[in-house]
C-alpha cells in the first residue's frame, strides 16, 4: 500500500542461549514465527494477545531493541532490519516508545525537565536549552500536566501523571511512529480513560502512527482502526476492528472476545464458552 | 433465619502515617449466606484496607477508629487473639490477589495444601494428602499427583492461582474474602477462574466477599455490589440495578470510563471535574460531620 509506514515481513525472534561458542545454533527458542505486520501513516494498530503470545518481543523487534533472527522491517520504505548504531540514530527520533511502567521507565534522580529537554537537544530539534524547554512547555501544556512539573520528580507524581509524562517524551520528539506497551494497564478506569483519550487526539492532531500494545480488547476496539491478534507468536488474525470484533474469522479470537467480561448482567456468560482447563505449567 | 454471615458496621479507619487521614468512613454493609457480595472502586477506594480489616491483618500504620465486624453475630474486633484464631483461617479464607507470592516458593505445593489441613481440621498427614488431591480435583485440575510434587514456579498463574482456590475452599470456610482474584490473569484463564470460584461457593453455601477495579468481572459473578470511593459507600444494591440503572453519579461516572468493545463510541469519558469537586464535597461533608456531630 502507498501510505505504508512501518512494514514487516517473516519476522522472527529467538530468545535464551544466543550464539555463544558452545551452544547449539538451533537450540534458542523461537518466540515469534514469522510474523508479518504493517502500519500505515497517521494509522493506529492493535496488537492484541495474552501473555506468552509474543507482542511486546513483536514490539521491540519492529523498535531495533531486539534483533530478528529472520525476517525485514522497512520503515519510510527503506530497509531497517539490521542497521548498525549509527545508521540507527535517526532513526531514534521518528521511532518511539511508550513503556508499560512509568515509573521504572523515568529515571528517578531526573527532574522531569531534565529528562524531556536533554532528548530534544540531543536529536538537535531546539539550538539552546532555553528553546528546549519553550517546545516541552507547549507538550506539557498538549498533555494536561502543569508547567512546574519539569521541577519535579518522577516519584512525586501520580501514576496518570507519570504516564502523561512518557506521552509528553514520546511526542516531544515529533516522531512519525509510536509504541505503546500495555501503557494503561495498571491505571484506575477514570485514569486510564483520560491518557487514551489523550493519546487519541494527539494521534490525529500529529498524524501519528500507534502500535499499541494490549492485553485488553475494549481498549483496543476503542482505540484502534486495525487489530493484529497474537497467538504464540504468530499472527491468529488481522483486520479492522469493526470487521474483527463484529465477525472473527479465527476461533481464538471468538475466544478471547468471549472471554471479555462486560459490565452487564448475564446469568449464562459464566457457563458459556472458554476451554474448562488448560492444565498448562507454563 | 435471616441474619447475615457478615456484617460490618459503620467501620472507620485512618492512616497513622498520613496524618491521621481517613481511609475507610463509616462503612457497612452485609454478606448473607451463600452470597457472593462485590466491593467495587479505584485505587484509593479501601477496598483492600476493608479486606484486611475482616481477615485481621490491617497493616501497623493504619488504625480502626470506629463500627464493628460481626461474623455470625460476634463481633470479630472485640474477639480475644486466641479466639479470633480459631475463626480465622477455619471459618473465613482468603484467594489472594498475587498467586506469583502467596505461595511459598521453596515448598512443594502438597505441604502447602496439608498444612492447613492439619492444622486447622486435624487431619493425619496421608488423610490431609488424600483430601489436598480430591481438593485438586474439584479445582479441575486434570493430573493432581503432577501437581501435588511440583514447586509453585513450575505452574502456570492460572494453575497457582486454582491451587490457592483448592487451599482456601478447602477448609470448608463460612466466607472467602478473594481480593482482586484474577486481576493478574489472561481473560480466558480468568474467566476459567471466576466460574471456579463460583460453582465452588455455589456447591458448598459460602459466602463470598469479592474485591474488585473490575466493573465487568463483578458483574459476571456477584449477587449484589457495594461501590467505594475514599472509604465512603456511594452505592449499594442488587448487581443488576447498580449497573443498569445506577443512582449515584459516581458509578455513572464509572460505567462511562469503562470501555466497551461492543460499543465502541461510548466509554472512555473521562470525569468531569464537577463531579470530581461534588465527590470530594461529599467526603468533606462526612468529615465534618464525623469532627463535630449534629446534635439532638
Amino acid at each position: 500500500m502507498a501510505d505504508d509506514l512501518l512494514v514487516a515481513r517473516g519476522l522472527a525472534v529467538s530468545y535464551g542461549r544466543s550464539r555463544g561458542l558452545l551452544a547449539p545454533r538451533q537450540s534458542a527458542p523461537r518466540v515469534l514465527h514469522g510474523v508479518d505486520i504493517r502500519v500505515g501513516k497517521g494509522e493506529t494498530v492493535g496488537i492484541v494477545g495474552e501473555s506468552g503470545s509474543g507482542k511486546t518481543t513483536l514490539g521491540r523487534a519492529l523498535l531495533g531493541l531486539v534483533e530478528p533472527a529472520a525476517g525485514s522491517i522497512f520503515f519510510g520504505g527503506s530497509d531497517i532490519t539490521a542497521l548498525d548504531e549509527r545508521a540507527r540514530r535517526p532513526l531514534r527520533r521518528r521511532m518511539q516508545m511508550i513503556f508499560q511502567e512509568p515509573m521504572s521507565s523515568l529515571n528517578p534522580r531526573h527532574t522531569i525537565g531534565r529528562i524531556l529537554v536533554e532528548p530534544v537537544l540531543l536529536h538537535g530539534l531546539a539550538k539552546s536549552r532555553a528553546a528546549a524547554l519553550t517546545l516541552v512547555n507547549g507538550v506539557l501544556d498538549r498533555v494536561g500536566l502543569p508547567r512546574d512539573t519539569v521541577d519535579r520528580y518522577s516519584y512525586e507524581l501520580s501514576g496518570g501523571q507519570r504516564q502523561r509524562v512518557g506521552i509528553a517524551r514520546a511526542v516531544v520528539l515529533q516522531p512519525e511512529f509510536v509504541l505503546a506497551d500495555e501503557i494503561v494497564s495498571g491505571l484506575d478506569v477514570s485514569t486510564q480513560a483520560q491518557v487514551l483519550h489523550l493519546l487519541k487526539e494527539l494521534t490525529r492532531e500529529m498524524h501519528l502512527a500507534l502500535a499499541f500494545i494490549s492485553h485488553d480488547l475494549s481498549v483496543v476496539r476503542s482505540i484502534c482502526q486495525r487489530v493484529v491478534v497474537m497467538r504464540e507468536g504468530r499472527v491468529v488474525e488481522e483486520g479492522p476492528c469493526e470487521r474483527v470484533f463484529a465477525a472473527p474469522a479465527a476461533a481464538y479470537t471468538r475466544m478471547l472476545i468471549d472471554a471479555i467480561p462486560l459490565p452487564v448482567v448475564d446469568p449464562g456468560w459464566l457457563a458459556r464458552g472458554a476451554a474448562t482447563d488448560t492444565t498448562g505449567t507454563r | 433465619m435471616n441474619a447475615p454471615r457478615l456484617a460490618v458496621r459503620d467501620l472507620s479507619a485512618v492512616s497513622l502515617r498520613d496524618g491521621n487521614r481517613p481511609i475507610l468512613r463509616g462503612v457497612s454493609l452485609s454478606v448473607d449466606i451463600g452470597e457472593v457480595h462485590g466491593i467495587v472502586g479505584e485505587s484509593g477506594a479501601g477496598k483492600s484496607t476493608l479486606a484486611k480489616a475482616i481477615l485481621g491483618i490491617i497493616p501497623s500504620q493504619v488504625k480502626l477508629t470506629g463500627g464493628s465486624i460481626e461474623f455470625e453475630g460476634r463481633d470479630l474486633l472485640t474477639l480475644s487473639p486466641r479466639a479470633l484464631r480459631a475463626v480465622l483461617g477455619r471459618d473465613i479464607a482468603l484467594v489472594p490477589q498475587d498467586p506469583s507470592t502467596a505461595l511459598n516458593p521453596s515448598r512443594r505445593i502438597d505441604a502447602q495444601l496439608t498444612d492447613g489441613l492439619r492444622r486447622k481440621r486435624g487431619l493425619s498427614v496421608r488423610q490431609a494428602r488424600r483430601r489436598a488431591r480430591a481438593l485438586l480435583e474439584e479445582v479441575q485440575i486434570r493430573d493432581p499427583e503432577r501437581v501435588l510434587t511440583s514447586y509453585p514456579h513450575q505452574l502456570s498463574g492460572g494453575m497457582r492461582q486454582r491451587v490457592l482456590i483448592a487451599a482456601a475452599f478447602g477448609l470448608e470456610p463460612k466466607l472467602v474474602i478473594a481480593d482482586e482474584p484474577t486481576t493478574a490473569l489472561d481473560v480466558t484463564v480468568q474467566k476459567q477462574i471466576l466460574r471456579l470460584i463460583r460453582s465452588l461457593q455455589e456447591r458448598h453455601g459460602t459466602s463470598v466477599l469479592f474485591v474488585s477495579h473490575d466493573l465487568g468481572v463483578v458483574a459476571k459473578i456477584c449477587d449484589r455490589l457495594t461501590v467505594l470511593y475514599m472509604g465512603r459507600v456511594m452505592e449499594q444494591g442488587s448487581t443488576a440495578d447498580v449497573l443498569t440503572a445506577p443512582r449515584h453519579a459516581y458509578t455513572k461516572a464509572l460505567l462511562a470510563a469503562n470501555p466497551r468493545y461492543d460499543r465502541p463510541d461510548t466509554g472512555l469519558e473521562p470525569t468531569s471535574p464537577e463531579l470530581i469537586a461534588a465527590l470530594r464535597a461529599e467526603i468533606a461533608a462526612f468529615d465534618a460531620g464525623v469532627a463535630e456531630p449534629r446534635r439532638g
